[in-house]
């Protein structure tokens, strides 16, 4: 392989991954954005949504098989359940912690985190599940570099969800009001702005990108386990503070950045794969000692 | 008096701020087509009473009525949806989203885009400078500018009653003036108004009339004429 192969095929897998972490990491960003809680327990409802998308996919792969239609509809369908999830938990486990010292709320979430990951463990009995799909394996080869059309689907369908998140924040009256309660809660509910519901509308559309690539990872692995949520919980919050929490096309660019330098450095000679994580975590902390803002975030005092 | 055209009414309102009695017991009332000025020293409860009527604090005591409906206890956005809009102290516009935005979610409750665009088209005849930079970030905006952004923003839905929160505060005298200028124009489109202020004489020559609050309490009631001769007044919020 020349030198221009290994760059395109990295490049590949590292965009791939890279939509992985930025569809979770938005849902770290937009729910720190709006009510300052790191939700430690986003990775587990990653994991809960490949879970939930293999339960829906073995139920109608009978109708329609393991075909793109039926991932597509079960991928759908996990969005819905888990953004509907996300909501539950909000109502249930933070609001009510809302006034309460900051630290309460970063515990409850961890014990969220918990429950879900050690109840989906009880379920699988902790077991791997196999998440078969008959995708194929074509896909466009040039050469020394291949790219499967999974692969490529699922770098496209990531990238429509963005575009889909972008639009919405942007352009739609909703958005624009999820814009502001990060900015100041009391002048949104004196516009008539019902911030609870717009808090919740935010942890159903977080959830569910969070469902949509834990179904994609699903595809993408071949396989779901309890304990998948709790690393790109770790990577995803990573990709967050890189692109500077709080900011959405933030925690997109994080996303692609922390997927592409892991890909990127499994090529450093004489250094291993798993040696990626070293990588994520050392930006991370490089990048907390020079501009603690992270790249597109706005300095901020912090009001603990 | 006819009662019909009580817009507001306060009976006996207190309120709590943590553990701080902020308000003792406020009764007030405000009609139809009116312009009334709460006066009073910093601290003396005149935020406080607007955060109240608005639903951001809480009464613990007492009934708010708007338009003959109980409002006490329910949440701000219900108030704002029946046409009772308050100006917070301090702007609050929404720094970081562009003058545009910050008019759109004024009208977060309107559900009709043409009425939208036809409330924004008022509020841009009514301060050209907001037009001129309303794809501008908000933060970029000079005191008086934002000023007006907020009462633009506050227009942007057909309000009942304005409760204007120190729209003074900070501003250069020429400002004041064109602040004032707008919302005695305002009141005469028929937007009644409660007004905050410390500037009293600014207040009062607006007013039809006012209270002075003092310590969460109304020591002193009137018509702007009497209370603008009222010597206590005079030295205590006019500055003499």
């Amino acid at each position: 392989m020349s030198n221009l192969d290994i760059i395109l095929q990295q490049l590949a897998n590292g965009l791939i991954l890279g939509s992985f972490y930025a569809l979770v990491a938005l849902g770290y960003t937009m729910v720190y954005g709006i009510i300052k809680l790191l939700n430690f327990a986003h990775g587990d409802l990653y994991m809960v949504g490949g879970f939930v998308g293999f339960l829906i996919l073995s139920a109608i792969s009978g109708l329609l098989g393991e075909s793109w239609t039926a991932i597509v509809c079960s991928m759908v369908l996990s969005m819905l359940a888990v953004g509907l999830l996300g909501v539950i938990i909000q109502r249930v486990a933070y609001r009510p912690m809302l006034k309460a010292p900051r630290l309460s709320i970063l515990i409850t979430a961890l014990a969220v985190s918990m429950i879900l990951s050690n109840g989906v463990m009880a379920i699988t009995d902790g077991e791997y599940l196999a998440f078969n799909t008959d995708l194929g394996y074509e896909g466009l080869d040039f050469g020394n570099v291949f790219i499967s059309y999974t692969q490529l689907a699922l770098v496209v369908s990531a990238c429509l969800l963005m575009v889909t998140l972008t639009f919405f924040v942007n352009k739609t009256l909703y958005g624009k009001a999820m814009r502001a309660i990060a900015i100041d809660q009391d002048a949104c509910k004196l516009m008539g702005i019902n911030v609870n519901r717009i808090i919740g509308l935010t942890f159903f559309i977080g959830s569910s990108l969070a469902a949509a690539a834990g179904v994609m990872a699903g595809v993408y692995y071949g396989s779901l386990h309890f304990s998948m949520g709790f690393v790109i919980g770790l990577k995803a919050f990573t990709a967050a503070v890189i692109g500077g929490i709080g900011s959405i096309p933030g925690a997109m660019l994080g996303g692609l950045l922390l997927g592409l330098l892991e890909a990127f450095g499994t090529q450093i000679p004489f250094i291993g794969s798993e040696w990626k994580d070293v990588f994520s975590f050392g930006l991370l902390i490089l990048l907390l000692i020079l501009k603690p803002t992270g790249i597109l975030g706005k300095t901020e005092i912090e009001r603990m | 008096m006819n009662v019909t055209d009580l817009v507001l009414e306060l009976q006996n309102v207190e309120t709590y701020y943590g553990k701080i009695h902020a308000l003792r017991g406020i009764s007030c009332s405000v009609r139809a087509g009116e312009i009334v000025t709460l006066l009073g020293a910093n601290g003396a409860g005149k935020s406080t009473t607007l955060r109240t009527i608005s639903g951001l604090n809480r009464a613990s005591k007492g009934t708010i009525i708007f338009m003959g409906e109980d409002i006490t206890g329910k949440q701000p956005h219900e108030i704002v949806e029946m046409g009772l809009i308050h100006v917070p102290e301090g702007r609050r516009i929404f720094k970081g989203m562009t003058i545009k935005e910050n008019l759109e979610l004024g009208s977060f409750t309107l559900k009709d885009d043409s009425e939208r665009q036809k409330r924004m088209d008022h509020v841009f005849e009514l301060f050209p400078i907001l037009h001129e930079r309303r794809n501008r970030d908000s933060a970029m905006l000079s005191g008086g500018e934002q000023q007006m952004l907020a009462m633009g923003r506050s227009l942007m839905t057909k309000p009942k009653l304005l409760l204007l929160d120190e729209p003074s505060m900070g501003l250069a005298p020429f400002l004041v003036k064109e602040i004032m200028r707008i919302i005695v124009r305002l009141n005469k489109e028929g937007v009644t108004i409660l007004l905050v202020e410390q500037n009293a004489r600014v207040a009062l020559q607006l007013a039809s009339h006012g209270y002075v609050l003092e310590t969460g309490r109304i020591v002193l009631k009137g018509d702007a004429e009497t209370l603008r001769r009222d010597e206590s007044i005079v030295k205590a919020y006019l500055g003499e």
